[in-house]
């Protein structure tokens, strides 16, 4: 043996040792040093948790009468994992599947294919859900046709039948409720993945617009967990936890059921009156609102759609239509989101305005047919000259002239086009006094906040938008190069960062760019009512256990006070009653036996629509109620459905027979919906078989 | 040593007793990887068997008469002077590379996962010439680098070659199977066995040179297999083959990570229970110790075979006979090689190769083999004394 192999048998040996040496501290780092994290990646293949959905809790109006509730129904649903394994692909079980349940082939299709899975703009009525979780085609299904479902299982290879617990919209009183309600559905992988910050289950259900998706966290309770241990074969080895399902806490709101559906109908039968006079009216929205808290009664808007429809299965018609811009997009709710010029409902507004500029309201102002105002010449409304008219007056009969005259001054007062640095603004910061521009905090989603079309904003909008005026000729499509147009962007380009004298003529009679929704405009004028006070409205009142046992309440929240002294609020008072006595409200309140205060609004609206023909004006009526002792506001806008008193004051006139008991030319105190004269103040009883009081 | 004396310890009286001149820490050492190999295959299968209705001892069973099995051909390598050994080589040999053929042949070799490595036997018997004839590759290149045909100290070239020669013929068989893992244990051993015979230091280099351009050569031309290559996709990258190698060898990662420190106690683990990890009787067995006995008991076993191995060099360094030293180094390769490459893959440091963990896993052949390179090592240790 040579000294050389001697080394080499050393080398070997201690290449060996540490090979050895090696796996040692792999071996560490792996079950010590990462070992957490290897032992939760096995729970996770070892583990599956069988989730029993919880009872979701009701959701009731005022005085109980539930507005959401549960039902059993049966559901028929698609495992993709299995049908996908068909040799083709699971046609033929989806073809037999639809001549069953008597539905469109194309419609089953859709539903069970993933919205990823579809092209971008044809994924209505696709599965938000997972793959891995069984998709429901319906979970209304016959029990006969469930029956055979289960019984041919061979027939129907990934495909069952099972009892589960369905939400149901039960329409007490006729309420529709879709938009205020919202509705639930699947959750969604951003759901799944705590993009909100909480833990979902896949084979939950979450609330998917309104009062299900604002409150979703209480309704829902804890769904019961088994978690099992299962096998490569995902055969159950053992159950390591077990709890039982949580039923979801109650919704107790301020929504009273009777003025809900009052107002539902008053709002369709408004779009329809104005559809008959000729006008597109695509839509609406009428708010009814507690003016002492804040709390909402009644929050509807037009056009809806059936809040049950999702549980029942969406057919691709059905759910295209949700969105169809040709069916006025049913799925926005006007109410929160509709974003239109307030028009003469902002002279209240104005009148503030003026008073704080020292103009006497008391005083007789001149009410000509036009007024000039820089090259530009502005019409009354109905290009009438009324004379010389008390401001009172002028707010009744709605003259425009007037305020344009008021506004012209100011703005020349604070510098017209070069605006002083101290600028009074008494517009502006009257507006913002009463939160234009700011969202009202409504305890719903996707609130819109609307614009206050003030200095700062006119800044950023040119800063925005400079570019393409300045560049108008080659930026803007042949169609719009018309002379007007072309004049506008040149305007617009030279001092559009600027108020101008029109910009600040329109904004006092609520014409321009400033724009607010239905909801902030029945809270300013529940401010009004109440001396001017500005609530933040809120539809949830309590959240109540199952027990019956009361978890949370909410209570009125104050979010302001109307910039306006006392001489102030008792003009307004005076002239808003004037309007329904003599005004442009007169004609549609005319023998109604108890007195209201209101305000028409008539807005002119710029641009066309999809069939090319001019946007009619939007129709507006804001008002409270009764005079004397106002305890409501109520206000209805009605979109391109012309004249404000014909059409939404018609509506609002409904809405307050209905809520004060009014049959004609009498009020019938039985027919009074809430006889003390206040919405109930306490909780009532929560069940699901409150049926609502009749008043007869 | 006189002539006389040597004729004097071949024969059989030379035996005191059948244990004699065996290391008694090496045995222990084996001792205790074969219980705990027993305890491991059987908690990897005596649940699934269960559940599925079938016999949950099934594999204790075998396994216990694999060890018995294996124990007598260790006593019998034992007692016969290796030596000796040297006679029968060339017909050990022969009868490897006829086994090796014979597997290639339709209708007798079986294929599992891919290579047909097996002959099929009556009463579900199978054996993996494959094992044996690493033995033989070992017993017959240390018998030609050890003689010494010229007055020199250290083996020549035509030596190596010939040494070279029986190595390859084999290996050549076994990588038409093809069993990537075993040519790889094989190809090391023979390197390892050249580079302590003395021969030039040359043909180490050359040979080491040669195997990694064959590899890349085999890889890039297509002799390797469609599901070799994604073995070595996938642990380079585990989830390209999320449901294939990569999925096993995640899920071997994972099985031992949860294992932790102290692990989930012999025969509670959810992993092996639940059969997530695939072959883990036989060639994923370290991932049932990973999980049931934790850290500690994973460690425990890497120092047995540390301990197995030191002792084996120890016996290979006392020997005054180069046919004996080069036993030994073949078999200490073997074993040191096949336990990092089982080991590795399962920790995902090797790539997926079928070879098993020595001594543990759950297999006649491999038994049967390992049990016959610790005989060896047990017969030139007591050779060294006598």
């Amino acid at each position: 043996m040579n000294q050389r192999a001697r080394l080499s048998l050393l080398v070997v040996q201690i290449f060996i040792f540490s090979l050895l040496v090696g796996l040692l501290g792999r071996l560490f780092y792996l079950q010590v040093a990462a070992g957490p994290k290897y032992r939760d990646a096995a729970l996770s293949i070892q583990s599956r948790d069988v989730v029993t959905p919880a009872t979701r809790g009701l959701i009731v109006d005022s005085s109980g009468v539930p507005l959401a509730l549960n039902r059993v129904g049966i559901a028929v649903t698609v495992d993709r994992t299995k049908i996908d394994r068909q040799p083709d692909k699971g046609v033929a079980v989806l073809r037999s599947l639809a001549t069953l349940l008597n539905l469109q082939y194309a419609d089953i299709y859709q539903r069970t294919r993933l919205c990823g899975e579809l092209p971008k703009g044809s994924r209505a009525g696709c599965w938000t859900g997972s793959r891995f979780q069984p998709i429901p085609i319906t979970k209304e299904a016959d029990p006969e046709i469930a029956l055979r479902i289960v019984e041919r299982s061979d027939q129907y290879p990934g495909v069952s039948a099972t009892p589960v617990s369905i939400r149901n919209y039960p329409a007490s009183a006729g309420v529709n409720g879709a938009h205020l309600l919202g509705y639930v559905g699947p959750l969604t992988d951003a759901d799944l993945s705590g993009a909100n910050g909480r833990s979902y289950f896949r084979s939950e259900s979450i609330g998917k617009a309104g009062l299900e998706i604002q409150y979703d966290e209480y309704l829902r309770g804890m769904p019961g967990i088994k978690t099992v241990i299962v096998d490569r074969k995902e055969a159950v080895t053992s159950t390591s936890q077990n709890s039982k399902p949580i039923g979801g806490n109650h919704l107790v709101t301020s929504i009273d059921a009777r003025v809900q559906a009052s107002a539902e109908s008053a709002l369709a039968d408004a779009v329809r009156r104005a559809r008959a006079s000729g006008y597109r009216s695509d839509g609406g929205a009428a708010v009814v609102m507690d003016i002492k808290n804040g709390q909402i009664l009644a929050l509807a808007s037009y056009p809806t759609y059936d809040p049950n429809a999702f549980e029942r299965g969406l057919t691709v018609a059905e759910a295209e239509n949700l969105y169809s811009e040709a069916a006025g997009v049913p799925a926005l709710s006007r109410a929160l989101q509709g974003l239109f010029a307030p028009a003469s409902t902002f002279k209240s507004v104005s009148v503030v305005a003026a008073a704080n500029a020292g103009y006497d309201l008391n005083a007789t102002y001149d009410c000509p047919s036009q007024v000039e105002v820089g090259t530009r010449t502005f019409q009354n409304f109905d290009s009438k000259a009324q004379g010389r008219i008390s401001l009172k007056k002028a707010l009744a009969i709605s003259c425009d002239t007037i305020w344009y005259r008021i506004a012209f001054d100011e703005w020349l007062r604070d510098g017209g086009l070069k605006p002083k640095s101290n600028a009074n603004d008494y517009f502006y910061t009257a507006a913002k006094g009463f939160q234009i521009g700011k969202k009202t905090g409504i305890d719903m989603p996707s609130e819109s906040s609307g614009r206050l079309a003030d200095r700062q904003w006119r800044k950023s909008w040119y800063e925005q938008n400079k570019d393409f005026y300045c560049n108008y000729k080659e930026r803007a499509p042949k169609s719009q190069q018309t002379a007007f147009l072309l004049q506008l962007a040149y305007e617009n380009c030279l001092d559009g960062d600027k108020i101008r004298a029109g910009d600040a003529v329109n904004f006092s009679i609520g014409q321009g760019d400033t724009v607010i929704t239905p909801i902030k405009l029945a809270q300013m004028y529940a401010a009004i009512g109440n001396g001017g006070t500005i609530w933040k409205p809120t539809v949830a009142k309590a959240i109540v256990k199952t027990d019956g046992t009361v978890l949370k309440t909410f209570s009125p929240e104050k979010l302001g006070t109307i910039p306006a002294n006392k001489e102030t609020m008792k003009f307004l008072h005076s002239a808003l009653r004037e309007v329904v006595v003599s005004g442009t409200g007169a004609g549609v309140f005319s023998g109604f036996p108890l007195a209201i205060s209101g305000k028409t609004g008539t807005a002119q609206v710029f641009g066309k629509n999809p069939n090319g023909s001019q946007k009619s004006d939007t129709s507006w009526f804001a008002s409270y109620g009764p005079t004397e002792k106002p305890r409501f506001a109520v206000v209805m806008m009605v979109s391109q459905g012309g004249f404000g008193a014909s059409t939404s004051g018609i509506g609002v006139r409904k809405i307050y027979e209905t809520l004060l008991g009014v049959q004609g030319s009498k009020v019938v105190s039985a027919k009074i919906i809430f006889p003390s004269g206040i919405p109930p103040v306490g909780l009532p009883k929560i069940s699901p078989a409150t049926k609502v009081k009749e008043a007869k | 040593m006189s002539l006389a004396s040597q004729r004097i310890n071949y024969g059989r009286g030379s035996r005191r007793s059948i244990f004699a001149g065996f290391d008694p820490i090496l045995t222990i050492a084996v001792a205790l990887l074969l219980v705990i190999g027993t305890l491991l295959v059987y908690a990897a299968t005596r649940n699934w068997y269960a559940a599925n209705g079938l016999d949950p001892e099934y594999y204790l069973k075998r396994h216990v008469i694999n060890i018995a099995i294996g124990s007598l051909l260790a006593w019998g390598t034992t007692v016969v002077d290796y030596r000796l050994l040297r006679a029968y080589t060339p017909i050990l040999w022969a009868i490897g590379v006829l086994g090796l053929t014979a597997v290639l042949i339709p209708g007798i070799g079986d294929e599992v996962n891919g290579s047909k490595a097996w002959i099929g036997l009556p009463g579900g018997f199978q054996v993996q010439p494959a094992e044996l004839a690493k033995i033989s590759i070992i017993v017959g290149m240390s018998m030609i680098l050890s003689e010494r045909t010229h007055d020199t100290d250290s083996p020549q070239h035509t030596d190596v070659l010939q040494a070279l020669v029986v190595a390859a013929i084999p290996v050549l068989l076994i990588l038409s199977q093809p069993d990537m893992g075993t040519v790889f244990i094989i190809g090391i051993a023979v390197v390892t066995i050249i580079a302590v015979s003395g021969a030039p230091m040359r043909w180490v280099v050359g040979l080491i040179l040669v195997a990694v351009i064959g590899s890349f050569a085999a890889v890039k031309v297509g002799v390797i297999n469609d599901y070799q290559v994604k073995r070595l996709q996938a642990f380079v990258d585990p989830s390209a083959d999320s449901q294939g190698s990569g999925y096993q060898l995640r899920q071997a990662r994972i099985t031992v990570g949860s294992g932790g420190l102290i692990g989930t106690g012999l025969f509670n683990g959810p992993q092996t229970n639940g059969r997530f990890v695939p072959e883990q009787q036989t060639d994923f067995i370290f991932t049932v110790a990973g999980e049931q006995l934790g850290f500690l008991g994973c460690g425990f076993i890497l120092i047995l075979y540390l301990t197995v191995l030191m002792r084996a060099f120890g016996i290979a360094r006392k020997s005054n006979d180069p046919y004996g030293k080069l036993v030994c180094t073949g078999v200490i390769a073997w074993f040191a090689f096949q336990t990092f490459e089982n080991i590795g893959m399962t920790l995902g440091m090797m790539p997926m190769t079928g070879v098993p963990l020595p001594f543990v896993s759950y297999g006649g052949s491999s038994m049967f083999a390992t049990m016959i390179g610790f005989g060896l090592l047990q017969n030139v240790n007591a050779r060294n004394r006598g």
